[in-house]
């Protein structure tokens, strides 16, 4: 299977300091990290390597240091990584990101071959949004598939798959034809370790890197800020929410109050009821 | 690309002596694997710190170009503190305006980072988050390898160098070295608080790059053996306290965290820090017991440089720039076994024990090995009875209170005399013979 993920390295925001003065972010000396949510989908991609053979492909549009994170990716055991790096990228939205990277995996499958699969992260923990992912699938006429807890079934030959999908009040079961862009659930499975071969062939190997002209882009007011019609009009720090939070408690005992708590939060969101019975029914 | 898992020489470990001996090796042309347990070099170091420019200089002359440096140090100040207030040496001079200074600080993690980048610029290959488990021997004991917490067969070199900080928990698994005698470490704590640049200049009467450190002990430490420290970085200042770990035990009544809440409230130091937020928090270990406790430093197929040898020296606490040299020098003495093609065995890495005698590490060294016996004998007196008395004394000298300046000398004499008696010529003999 030809597989390829889009990665993004960003500030780990665990580690995003507020300048006590200022209440600027200060992103000066930040450590960077793949994007969480990736990591899932670069998981997904290793174990469908491992069972039905191919390679995996992770692909990257950021500045040059971002081959760190994709040499990061080759150390959990992808194949090779691409970066597509270029000034004029600088400032993308999500638009301007989807369209830079639908190119860049165009160009990787002139020489590879058309991916049966996309993964990408369900979103960003620097920009949340979830938009690249749909942009790519849309872009290259892949069938989408997002918040995917599993992949039940997947068969190259006849270029299908089975997913679990997960919807607001329940768990769809979506069969579709490949190719196609997956997003992975958080949780859903936890990137593995790599070999000492794989480090040390990642800590070897060459990140290919591409700009702007070398992937086929001409025209370049697609992309950077240009090519980025979202307009950022204010950063504000949240509000406090409305909802507030109770605590339950009960005098006779822990499962007593284990029952008070459910109860008091099927209370609230009596949805929830049908939907667990129906996920256990599942099971 | 090759992808055959055998090198010229493995070190264990990304800090100031493994970066040393990987960038030294790697620029010689050897095929260097260097493995890291942290995710990068520096994520596992403590923060802030004082960088020798010299040992540096030896190896990257024009590093002030690019390593990542906090300031330069104009001022040092030495404090001996009572629990109101201190009395010290403060030395400053504009000399230290020079074009190459000499001292600066730095913030470990920044720093680390750089150094160990420079060592792949050299050639040498670097793993990260992987951490060496033991060493690997054929059949006479050799040293032939590494394994590691990944899966695989091993790592494969002709050398292996212990570069692997005070823990060195490889060497001690592979019954190279003994464990740590709780005399020998100290326990340091450090943390980094955040201030607007122009604070601390105006705060530190500094300007530019400038720098200022203080070094304090005394009534802090609460008689254990002990010192504490305060450095300014460009837009933070590291605080840390340090103790031997046989004195925190046995005295068993405060942590090193509590310590360092007290000197932090401390008179003297609580409005240097006022106003700041408190980022990143740090524990870690010094190698402290001098010359004595240096333990073996090469056998067949390893050897031992930094912390891991334990090369500091506590006295003018230096570490970071022993660890570069020992680094160094351990691999110009595998450069050279290696380009006369003989083997890495005990008695060819000998040469590694004759460069260091001939440097200043080993003269350093031996010129303090008896101050870690005398302070664990005398750590009480030094640490809390002699500040208090400095204190004591320097309070009745300046006070104007209508006694006369020569019932103020009795007076201090008296004070010094009351504490200590004939103790007090026993403890200068003692510091003398020490300091020899
Ligand atoms: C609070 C404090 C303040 C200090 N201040 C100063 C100062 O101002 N100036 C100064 O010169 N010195 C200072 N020192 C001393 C200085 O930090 C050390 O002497 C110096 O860091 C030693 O360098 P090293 O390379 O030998 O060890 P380390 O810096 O400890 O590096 C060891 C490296 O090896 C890695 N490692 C360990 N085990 C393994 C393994 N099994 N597998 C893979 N990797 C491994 C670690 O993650 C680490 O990166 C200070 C020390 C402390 C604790």
């Amino acid at each position: 299977m030809r597989i390829f993920v889009c990665i993004k390295q960003v500030p780990d925001s665990a580690q995003i300091r507020v300048h006590p003065v200022t209440n600027t972010i200060m992103r000066q000396g930040v450590p960077t990290i793949i994007n969480p949510y990736d990591l899932f989908g670069l998981e997904e991609a290793l174990r469908l390597r491992d069972r039905f053979g191919g390679e995996v492909t992770v692909l990257s549009m950021g500045p040059p240091m971002a081959s760190e994170s994709l040499r990061k990716a080759l150390g959990y055991g992808a194949d090779r990584g691409l970066l597509l790096t270029d000034r004029f990228f600088a400032g993308s939205d999500t638009l301007a990101t989807s369209y830079a990277l639908s190119r860049l995996i165009e160009k990787a499958a002139e020489e590879q071959g058309m991916p049966h699969i996309v993964f990408c992260g369900k979103q960003t923990i620097d920009g949340d949004t979830a938009q690249v992912g749909p942009g790519i699938a849309q872009r290259l006429g892949l069938s989408q598939l997002t918040y995917v807890s599993a992949i039940d079934a997947v068969d190259p030959e006849q270029g299908t798959i089975t997913v679990r999908r997960r919807a607001d009040h329940g768990v769809q079961v979506l069969s579709s034809r490949l190719p196609a862009m997956i997003t992975m659930l958080e949780g859903s499975n936890q990137i593995r370790r790599g070999t000492q071969n794989d480090v040390l062939r990642a800590a070897r190997s060459d990140i290919t890197q591409w700009n702007a002209a070398g992937v086929g882009i001409e025209d370049l007011s697609l992309c950077g800020l240009r090519g980025s019609p979202t307009v950022v009009k204010r950063v504000f720090a949240p509000s406090v929410r409305s909802e507030k939070a109770t605590i339950v408690s009960s005098e006779s005992g822990v499962s007593a109050t284990a029952s008070a708590l459910i109860e008091a939060i099927l209370e609230r969101q009596p949805a929830l009821e049908t939907d667990l019975l129906e996920q256990a029914s599942g099971y | 690309m090759s992808n055959t898992t055998r090198f010229d020489a493995i070190v264990v470990g990304a800090g100031p002596s493994g970066n040393a001996a990987a960038y030294t090796m790697a620029r010689a042309g050897l095929n260097v694997l260097q493995i890291e347990r942290g995710e990068y070099a520096g994520s596992k170091n403590v923060q802030g710190a004082i960088l020798y420019a010299d040992a540096l200089e030896q190896m990257i002359p024009d590093f002030r170009e690019e390593a990542p440096l906090e300031r330069h140090i104009v001022e040092q100040r030495i404090w001996m503190m009572d629990d109101k207030g201190h009395t010290g040496m403060h030395h400053r001079s504009d000399d230290y305006n020079e074009e190459r200074p000499n001292r600066y600080t730095i913030i470990r993690a920044q720093f680390d980072k750089w150094f160990n980048r420079q060592v792949r610029d050299a050639g040498a290959t670097v793993l990260y988050e992987t951490t060496v488990t033991d060493l690997l021997r054929d059949a006479q004991g050799r040293v032939i390898g590494v394994q590691t917490d990944r899966e695989g067969d091993g790592y494969y070199a002709d050398v292996v160098v212990l570069a692997e900080g005070v823990n060195a928990l490889v060497g001690q698994r592979s019954g190279l070295r003994p464990e740590l005698r709780a005399e020998d470490v100290a326990l340091a704590v450090k943390e980094m608080h955040f201030l607007p640049q122009e604070t601390i200049e105006s705060r530190f009467n500094i300007t530019g790059g400038e720098g200022v450190v203080i070094e304090a002990m005394g009534t802090i430490t609460e008689g254990m053996v002990g010192t504490a420290f305060l450095y300014t970085n460009r837009e933070s200042i590291s605080i840390g306290i340090g103790c031997l770990v046989s004195d925190l035990s046995r005295v068993g009544k405060c942590s090193p965290y509590q310590l360092l809440d007290r000197f932090k409230a401390h008179p003297s130091i609580r409005s240097l820090l006022e106003g700041s937020e408190m980022k990143e928090y740090a524990a870690h270990l010094i190698p402290e017991g001098g010359y004595r406790a240096i333990p073996e430093l090469a056998g067949d197929g390893w050897i031992a440089v930094g912390d891991a040898g334990h090369f500091v020296n506590a006295v003018h606490r230096e570490g970071s720039n022993l660890a570069m040299t020992t680094g160094r020098l351990a691999a110009e003495t595998i450069i050279d076994l290696h380009r006369q093609g003989q083997r890495c065995t005990r008695q060819a890495l000998g040469a590694y024990r004759k460069r260091l005698e001939n440097s200043f590490v080993m003269k350093d060294m031996k010129k303090y090995k008896d101050v870690p016996r005398m302070l664990e004998k005398q750590g009480s007196t030094i640490m809390d009875l002699y500040p208090r008395l400095m204190n004591g004394a320097a309070q009745t000298w300046f006070r104007v209170d209508g006694r006369d300046k020569k019932a103020k000398e009795n007076a201090i004499v008296k004070a010094a005399w009351h504490a200590r008696g004939l103790g007090l010529l026993g403890d200068a003999v003692k510091l003398a013979r020490a300091w020899r």
